[in-house]
């Protein structure tokens, strides 16, 4: 898959892609509001998530940081009630338009979940998925080999790629998931909260993974845990919840570079989150 | 205190003890007889020859076997489509709808269905219609009994795939369609097959619906359009006659019976194994 190639159809109307975002931008997120329902999530936030760097989205539990997430996929859909008001733009397509196929979107945009979840089938056929359903026509082997060398598992399992990819440790798990997410080499990975089932050991793995990939991969990640922001983030967006309307609606409190965000935040409330006063 | 309580203890475990040994003696009683009565006559000329008429010796039962298993193939044939595409319905498609809910429910009223009723149900909607008995009726009354069973447990089977891993799929790029075929199947194949194995290995067993529909034979298959022997029917037949060589066959045909239905519960436990 080439930059060149669009999602919507070839006769998409041109007008709706509305204010063209910065060339450094990879996906411009605009959400006015997101509802579950009758439930409002998220309201006003604007996250332009930057290519080749890494944007994590930190915050308290129920700030819609995952909403936001999975919405730039959009994963939400398979979700009934899910309705988002306002943008998304990637490669000057608002994702959220009409013509634009969810299917297609996530072979762009592809994801990480917090569970490992390779599928019950080989170690070779987990990597290999994502290749057989774009019909790939080329040598499968070549592009399984370097998408495992690429999450660091090729040395792990080269001399079991028949055997379950089930029977797999968690972290090497969540490994394979990265291999089958990059073998179709799409152009933004998002990882909701990869590390969460993790040990500190693969966790290490993961993060370093990450820092690894972002030459390639515009990243944007979920992350219950500061210091894993600190660590691995280029950039990041604080969001916070706001109870003032009496439901829990999530919000950007505001996002910079991570050194930026953890040193000096302009908001009071990021600093209190980051100094540990509420989570 | 802790005496009373440890003779408690052994009391109650040497009670499940003979409760459990109580609980058994039928079954195993059972298997006895059909070893030690069964046994006796088992030869390869049982599964060679005819079933002998009245007074005449030796014979056996080739042409019930071949009639079970080929009834048991067209149930499977029937059932297994129907059972599985109603099964992706009710776990992928659409689980909460009013159709749903309704088909549950009438699957599970129909797993407690009197299996004549089976029988009677396709004599009048095929045996008179097709103006005879046949290898087909029977076979799709067979269907009848199983489906329901097949229907709830692929569906259980379909709905122990975990959540994460069809959002796997999707977050792939996989529509529903290609999920379910590439993911959902497969991983829920092991209990797909448990289910459709132990609905044959209980089809195999009944006699009821195949009274009404393939009736009995005594000659080898010859089409799926005529009469057909099976090996319940036999059972049922001979055991009720008055001639020792009969009632031997009997015997021994439920001896058969019993391993066919073993074999299918082997089988189902063997592929229902999980992998990982």
């Amino acid at each position: 898959m080439t930059a060149t190639q669009t999602i919507g159809s070839a006769a998409s109307p041109k007008g709706a892609a509305a204010p063209s975002p910065a060339a450094d931008v990879a996906i411009d997120c605009r959400v006015e509001k997101i509802f579950y329902g009758n439930f409002l999530a998220v309201r006003d936030s604007h996250v332009p998530v930057q290519k080749g760097k890494i944007t994590g989205f930190i915050g308290p539990s129920g700030c819609g940081k995952s909403t936001v997430l999975r919405s730039l996929n959009r994963m939400n859909d398979m979700i009934t009630g899910f309705k988002l008001e306002g943008h998304v733009h990637f490669m000057g397509q608002d994702l959220y338009a009409s013509y634009v196929d969810p299917v297609v979107v996530r072979r762009y945009i592809g994801m990480v979940f917090q569970q490992p979840n390779p599928f019950s089938m080989s170690i070779y056929d987990n990597v290999a998925f994502g290749l057989r359903l774009n019909r790939f026509k080329g040598n499968l082997d070549d592009k399984v080999e370097h998408a495992l060398r690429r999450a660091a598992l090729w040395d792990e399992v080269k001399d079991k790629l028949k055997a379950s990819g089930l029977s797999l440790s968690g972290g090497q798990q969540q490994r394979l998931c990265i291999a089958r997410a990059v073998a179709t080499e799409p152009t933004v990975l998002l990882m909701d909260e990869p590390c969460s089932a993790l040990d500190p050991i693969a966790t290490r793995r993961v993060e370093q993974l990450m820092l690894e990939l972002k030459d390639d991969y515009t990243i944007a990640l979920v992350t219950h845990n500061m210091q894993q922001a600190t660590r691995v983030a280029d950039i990041t967006a604080f969001f916070g919840v706001d109870i003032s309307q009496g439901g829990r609606t999530g919000y950007l409190v505001e996002m910079g570079e991570t050194k930026q965000i953890f040193e000096e935040p302009r908001e009071q409330l990021t600093k209190q989150y980051i100094r540990g006063e509420f989570s | 205190m802790s005496e009373a309580r440890a003779l408690q203890s052994s009391l109650l475990t040497v009670g499940a003890w003979v409760v459990a040994i109580l609980a058994s003696i039928p079954l195993f009683s059972v298997l006895y007889m059909l070893v030690f009565k069964g046994g006796a006559r088992l030869a390869p000329a049982l599964f060679l020859e005819l079933p002998p008429a009245g007074f005449e010796t030796g014979g056996g039962f080739g042409n019930a076997i071949v009639g079970t298993l080929v009834m048991l193939l067209i149930a499977a044939a029937v059932c297994i489509p129907i059972g599985v595409l109603s099964a992706i319905y009710l776990a992928e498609l659409n689980p909460d709808g009013k159709v749903a809910k309704w088909s549950r429910f009438l699957a599970k009223v129909l797993t407690g269905f009197p299996s004549i009723l089976a029988g009677v149900f396709i004599y009048a909607a095929l045996v008179l219609a097709m103006g005879t008995y046949s290898a087909i009726a029977g076979g799709i009354a067979l269907a009848v009994g199983m489906l329901a069973t097949v229907v709830l447990t692929a569906e259980e089977a379909m709905k122990t795939v975990p959540r994460k891993m069809k959002d796997a799929a999707l977050g792939m790029g996989c529509t529903r369609t290609q999920m379910i075929i590439k993911v959902v199947l497969p991983t829920g194949l092991p209990g797909i097959l448990t289910g459709v194995i132990l609905g044959i290995a209980r089809a195999a067993g009944e006699s009821a619906p195949l009274l009404f529909t393939a009736l009995f034979s005594n000659y080898w298959l010859s089409s799926l359009r005529e009469p057909t022997a099976s090996l319940s029917i036999l059972i049922f037949n001979f055991s009720s006659m008055p001639f020792e060589n009969q009632i031997e066959l009997a015997w021994a045909a439920s001896l058969v019976l019993v391993m066919m239905v073993l074999v299918f519960n082997l089988l189902s436990r063997l592929i229902g194994r999980p992998k990982i």
